[in-house]
Order: C-alpha cells, then structure tokens, then sequence
C-alpha cells in the first residue's frame, strides 16, 4: 500500500504515531501499576517529585499520587478524543453528506442549522449545554461531540459538491443504484480522505476542550482527567507548580502526537504534495 | 536554410520505476528559421518533454542524460541558469496548451504582456504600453485597448491563446516552441489561431517547433514533420512526403488511424423509430430573492428520432448543448419541458423508483477514462453492480461480466484489478462492458472516444461499430470531433447554443451543407484537404 510506505517515510509522522501509542500504553497498563483508586489518599500532600521513592511525580494537594492520576488520566483523555471525535465525524459525515448529495432546499436547511451551531463560539457552547445537561463524563464527552461536527459536516458537503456530478455517480446512476448507495458506496469512500485527517484535528480540540471545562472546575470531578489535575494545581501554582505542570505537559504531549498522526496522514493520503 | 535550432542526441532519464528508462533516446532535430517543424506522436512519446528540454525546464527528477541543442550556435544546456533565463523569453518563445492556467488570473493581459518587456528590456512604461498596443493588434485580438486591460478570466478561450501568442513573440524570439496551443480549443477557434501562427511565422520569420498529436493539425500548418514514439524519432520529413507517403510502419499506422473526413458509405436504415425526442428544453440559473439572475438556455426545443439499429450523431463545439441533451435523455438532467419517448414510454414522465428499473435500457460511455471509472472499486464490480441492483444473482452477475470483458477485448480474468491498473482504451472498454451489461436498447456515447490517442481511437470505435451491428444497438454518439462523426454515424444534428441548426442524413450533411454554421464548422476542420492515404479511394472533390 503505497500511502502506508509514504506515512512512515515521514519523520515527524511516525514520532507523532510513537508517542500515541505510548499515550495508548500508559492507559492500557494504568490498572497494572496502580491497583489502588487513583483518587483516594496515598499519602502527604504536595510531595515534590522524586522526594519520596513511592510517588516518584510527586503528590498533589489532596495527598493523591499524580503518577497514578496520569496513568488513569490518559484514558480518559483517549475515551473524550475517540468517542467524541467518531460521534462529531458520524454526524459531520451524515449532514455533509446529505446536504451535499441532494442540494437544493435540503443543503439550505442543513447548512442553516450549521451555521447555527457555528455563530456560536464552541466552548460557549459547551459550557452551556454542560450547565444545562450537568457535568457527567458521559455528558461531556456528548456535549464537546455535538458543538464540534459543524466543521466536518462543511468538509464532507464540499467533497460531495465536487464528486456527485463526477461521470463514475452518474455510471453508477444509470446502472440502477439507489441514493443510499450511491452516498455510501460510491461518493463517500472518495470524499473520505480530508475528512479523515480533520478528525486528528477535532481529537486535538476535543481534549483541550475537556482540559479547559475541568480548569474551570466544571468537568466530571469523580474521574480522574488531567484537565482536572491542571484545575486543581492552580491554587498552589506559585510553589508546587508541577501539580499542574505535569498534568500539562501531558496534554501537550497527546495534543502534538495526534495533530503530528494528522499532519501524516493528509500528506500520506495527498500523494501529489511530495512530489518535489 | 541555416538552422536555428539544433538538438544532437538528446537524451532525458526519468526516475527510476518510471514505464522505461528514458523519456527522450537519442532526439536529433533541426528547425530553419522560417519553418515550422510538427513533432507528432501519441501521449507519452516524449513530445512535449523534447520541447520543455530544449527549454530546461523539465521537472527536476526528470534530467537531461545526454546530448546538445544550440540556439544559433550557442549551446543550451551547458549555459549557467542566469544566462537561460535570458535566453527564455527573448530567444526562445512558448505557448502551452492551457492559456487559463499559464495566465495569471489575478493580473490584466496588458500587464502580463508588459512584464516581458520590463524584464528583458530597459524600455519606458509608455514606450511598454505602446508596444503592448501593437502585440495585440498584431494577433488580432478585437478592440486591442479594451483587451490590455482585461483580466483572463474576461476573455474567451481563442482570445487568452492570442494574448499568450502576443507575450511569446514581444522580444521577437529566433524559436517559438508551441506545446499543443490548439487542443483545447474549439475547431473554429483553432482554425483562426493555426492562421494567426502561420501569418506571424512567416512575417517574422521565426522557427516553430509545434507540438500536436492531431495530424489534421499537422497537414493544415506543418512544413516539416518529426514522429515520435516511446521517446525516439522514428520518421522525419518534408510535410507531404510524411503525410501521403509515410515510410516508417508506426508512421504508416498512426495515419491510417485517422479517420477521414469523406462519409462512408452506409445503408439507409429505416426501421422503425425507437426513441423519439421532442421539445426537449433545459433552463440553467435560477430565481434569487433579488431578482433571476443570469439564465442560460442549455437546450432549447430539441427534437430528433433515432432509429431501431441506427447510429444518430450529435456535433457541435463546446456549449452548444449536446453533452446536457444526452444526460437529459438519460435522465441525469431533468429536463424543465418536453419527452423523450422510447417505444411507446414516455421516460421523462417515469417516477424516480420507475426509471432506476427502466434505466436499463438507456446506457452511456463517458468522456473520461480516468474520471469515469470508480478508483475504489475493482472493475469486475463496477461492471457486475448495476445487474446486482436489479436483482441477478451475484454468481451469475459475474459470470456475465467475465463474458462481457471477452467481448470488449479484455482479458476476462482481469475483472479483480482496479482501474489505475489499465490504460485509457481500456478503460474505455471498461466502461463499454459497464453500459452493455444490462442489454441496454439504445446506447449513448458521449464524446466516447476524445480523449484517446488516435490508434487506439479507431480501435475503440470498430469494436463500437461491430457490437453495434451483432447486439442492434441504436446509438446515440454526441461528438466534436466531425472526422469521426463521418466514420460512424447515420444521420447527424449539428447543435449550436442549445439550438438544432442543422438534421439529417451524415453524408448529406457533411457533403452538402446548409446552415452557415455547417459549412464554417466543416471549413475549420484540420487538414480537410488531405485525404490519409489508405482511404484514397475516397479522395475529396
């Protein structure tokens, strides 16, 4: 597969690819290194790190292991990234394709209720559906998918444009196949590409946007995020500052592999950009 | 003659991987000045890479291997780039085939033309205006001031080419290489612009080097001719010994394979009508809330017959409608008025539900090979999805493509490969096989076979013809290209603006035309006066 040969051809690609799956190794073995619920006592607070050989990332200021906190923390980075990021690019995906299949009044009304959601600024939004729907982490990761799939749902109308009046449709048209087929079968496999590397960029959004809400103390308080972590270190930010500093550097970590996995994949899947 | 231009054992290598190792073997040519020199050869005989090398600007993982060419005794490719840069421009003139794309949309004509001077020479801005002035007078470009000012987007297709030929020739340039300027436009437009050449060059005196895969092109401008294939020169000569008297047997193909211009005899067919058309109109624009906007009447009151066996071409240049009138009778389009009857159905009147079954029986070949086939999809699939849409077994849907791609002159196993996978006729074939499959009554070929070389061309269109005669197909073959049209169709309607301007029989039609269009469409098609050898039983007047 030559896209595949020209993904890990890339440098920054494959440590992009290096660094996600190390996220992915600290989720899988979180229940592994740290038995114990990461969010009850452990032990002093606000141990620096490396002072005490049994929290080697130090303690926060409710006497929690921040290790354990980061390990269990990536998994919820990953859950808000993947679920939010495939529920924003399902929906994305179907208005997109609807609206630009069809055109006409069915696009105007799609593209209206867009632009809707798009006057709106994202994270406005999402605090106010989050007020409205409670903080739950089930809630959240709902809420960051719903104000993100206005921007993969232009994506996917603007492919379909281009290709529904392309002379395979209307080969495939005449041979008899219905409109279902002919959006999911024919045009969307083509139209695919782009809005598959934008999905790196509604995942790197997707996790800042949960860091911020948990800043704000209003994300999920009973999971254990990094966003959390960051929120809570602000009141000893001026002497223990690697309460939050950690927890960011995480976050910054997650955020630069998947967008380094997306600036990848675009040039994997776009051939004709390395031609010089 | 003393030679302007002389390239001595050209050769170029391309990367490796590439389908052969060299781009250009060993290309010796010499231009006069005063003379235009055709190289002619089919896509990827390394025509256009010998006219970039000339001008080292082919791509840089493309290199010249081997070889010379000097500009009146100055060699080229030993010259430091600032020097080249020189020489491109003042020298060495280009037109390429696409002016929209080698203009700059975002800067008026006249400041594009004047660059030229402010780059090479020290004149002033009036004197630059003044000369500007004159180039586009020169190239007979209507109202020349309007024009200076006129972004390219403004100006029609021939016009663009005209302000490309007025930039290539301001310094007046010893050589002026000339990439297929004509192809991608109208027969009309490339009658007045293969004049507009010929007048310059020989007023000025300059050598062209005039690169065309069309061997009408070839008769109407050429003095001497160079034919390539897979990067080697196969045949060189005066025009008309090349022309009636080719020597080389690729040569000897490549002109057989043109089909010329004078009808061929064919039966009168009157059996019955199958597919009746009439009134058919189609309206583009549409009603705003500040007003209409501007309307465009694609198609406008069309009607014609096509019969039972019978092959009904359509022609006519580039927005004259045809392409929407064969997508309305297909009913990709919806036409705004009138019916398209077949047997004793009105198609048009069918609910969306009805047509997908009864599409069956109206079918199409598209224009491009490449954009016509599903990349994603294997092509045994593409061929087999329409009859597993309508209910065949899939088992069965296969096996009849298997016999499909035999009858269209493919390997049956081929049917797991994916498009990318074959050449441009065969895709063709592909997409033959595609409409064939579910035994479609009339087939509609839309410019079915203008995008291919012109050996591979006739190829299509005899097996075109031969499953026409064994399946009794009736044929509906939409075409710009009148030389064909001669080859293959019965009857003919000559579209003009969405208009009907002229119907009936072909050779009628061809031989005696009516309209003022007709006859000016006919008259600009190139190289009418030279019958390919071969056909010479049928030779003109």
């Amino acid at each position: 597969m030559p896209a595949f040969k020209r993904y890990f051809r890339n440098s920054s690609a494959v440590m992009g690819l290096v660094l996600l799956v190390a996220v992915v190794l600290l989720a899988l073995s979180a229940d592994f290194l740290f038995p114990r619920n990461p969010l009850s006592l452990a032990g002093r607070p606000l141990q620096w790190p490396m002072a005490n050989p049994r929290f080697w990332l130090g303690t926060d200021n409710m006497g929690r292991d921040i290790a354990a906190q980061i390990f269990y923390g990536a998994r919820i980075s990953l859950l808000i990234g993947v679920v939010a990021t495939s529920l924003a690019i399902a929906v994305g995906i179907l208005v997109g394709a609807v609206a630009g299949y069809y055109g006409g009044l069915v696009d105007e009304v799609l593209m209206r209720i867009t632009d809707a959601f798009q006057t709106l600024p994202n994270f406005l939004l999402l605090l106010l559906l989050i007020a409205v729907f409670g903080s739950r982490i089930e809630m959240v990761v709902i809420a960051i998918g719903v104000v993100s799939w206005p921007a993969p749902a232009r994506l996917t109308r603007a492919e379909f444009m281009t290709l529904r009046n392309r002379e395979f449709v209307e080969a495939a048209r005449l041979s008899g196949l219905s409109d279902t087929r002919l959006i999911f079968g024919e045009i969307l496999p083509n139209a695919l590409p782009p809005v598959i590397v934008y999905a790196s960029v509604v995942m790197a959004t997707s996790i800042l946007l949960e860091s911020s809400l948990a800043f704000l103390n209003l994300s999920d308080p009973n999971v254990p995020s990094w966003g959390n972590l960051v929120g809570l270190g602000r009141s000893v930010l001026r002497s223990e500052w690697y309460v939050s500093a950690i927890p960011g550097f995480a976050i910054l970590l997650t955020v630069l592999a998947v967008s380094l996995v997306g600036q990848g994949l675009n040039d994997a899947l776009n051939p004709r950009l390395d031609e010089q | 003659m003393s030679h302007r231009l002389a390239v001595e054992g050209l050769s170029v290598a391309l990367p490796k991987g590439a389908d052969r190792p060299l781009a250009l073997d060993n290309v010796s040519l010499t231009l006069g000045s005063n003379e235009i020199l055709c190289l002619v050869g089919e896509s990827g005989s390394g025509k256009s890479t010998t006219g970039r090398a000339i001008m080292r600007l082919l791509p840089p993982s493309v290199r010249i291997q081997a070889g010379q060419a000097r500009l009146d005794g100055q060699e080229l490719f030993s010259l430091p780039e600032p020097a080249m840069r020189e020489i491109r421009g003042s020298r060495i003139g280009m037109i390429f085939q696409e002016p929209m794309t080698a203009l700059n949309p975002l800067r008026t004509i006249g400041d594009q033309i004047g660059e030229v001077f402010r780059v090479h020479t020290k004149l002033t801005r009036t004197e630059t205006a003044k000369r500007v002035q004159e180039l586009l007078s020169e190239v007979l470009i209507p109202d020349p001031v309007a024009a200076a000012k006129a972004f390219p987007h403004e100006l029609s297709g021939g016009q663009r080419q005209r302000a490309m030929i007025a930039m290539a020739l301001a310094l007046e340039p010893a050589v002026l290489i000339a990439d297929e300027p004509t192809t991608a436009l109208d027969v009309t437009t490339q009658a007045q612009i293969l004049k507009l050449i010929r007048d310059l060059q020989k007023r000025k005196g300059t050598g062209v080097l005039f690169i065309t895969h069309d061997f009408g092109v070839v008769a109407e401008i050429a003095d001497r001719v160079a034919v390539m294939q897979w990067g080697k020169v196969v045949e060189q000569g005066p025009a008309s010994e090349i022309l009636n008297n080719p020597q080389h047997p690729y040569t000897q193909s490549l002109i057989a394979a043109v089909p010329p211009l004078k009808p061929t005899a064919r039966p009168p067919c009157d059996n019955e009508v199958l597919l009746r058309v009439s009134g058919l109109s189609k309206t583009y624009g549409r009603k705003t809330l500040f007003g209409k906007g501007r309307v465009t009447h694609a198609v406008r009151d069309v009607s014609f017959e096509l019969r039972r066996g019978a092959t009904l071409g359509i022609v006519g240049e580039s927005g004259s409608g045809k392409s929407t009138t064969a997508r309305c009778v297909a009913r990709l389009i919806a036409a705004d008025t009138g019916s398209v009857t077949l047997g004793s159905e009105d198609l048009l009147a069918l609910s969306a539900r009805q047509w997908r079954r009864e599409s069956q029986k109206v079918q199409m070949v598209f224009q491009d090979p490449f954009a016509s086939l599903n990349p994603r999809r294997r092509v045994g699939e593409l061929v087999a999805q329409g009859l597993v849409a309508r209910g065949v077994d899939r088992g069965k849907a296969m096996d009849r493509t298997r016999l499909l791609f035999e009858m269209v002159g493919l390997d049956p196993e081929a049917v797991s490969r994916y498009p990318h996978e074959f050449s441009g006729g065969q895709r063709q074939r592909i997409g033959l096989a595609r409409a064939l499959a579910p035994e479609p009554q009339v087939l509609i070929a839309d410019e079915a076979v203008s995008a291919l070389d012109v050996s591979v061309q006739a190829q299509v269109l005899d097996l075109l013809e031969s499953l026409r005669q064994r399946l009794g197909l009736s044929v509906l073959f939409i075409t710009h290209d009148l030389r064909v049209a001669a080859q293959v169709t019965d009857e003919l309607i000559v579209m003009k603006n969405g208009e009907m301007v002229e119907a009936g029989r072909a050779s009628d039609i061809l031989e005696n035309p009516r309209h003022p269009y007709t006859q000016m469409l006919i008259g600009a098609v190139p190289g009418r006066n030279w019958t390919p050898p071969g056909h010479a039983e049928a030779a003109p007047q």
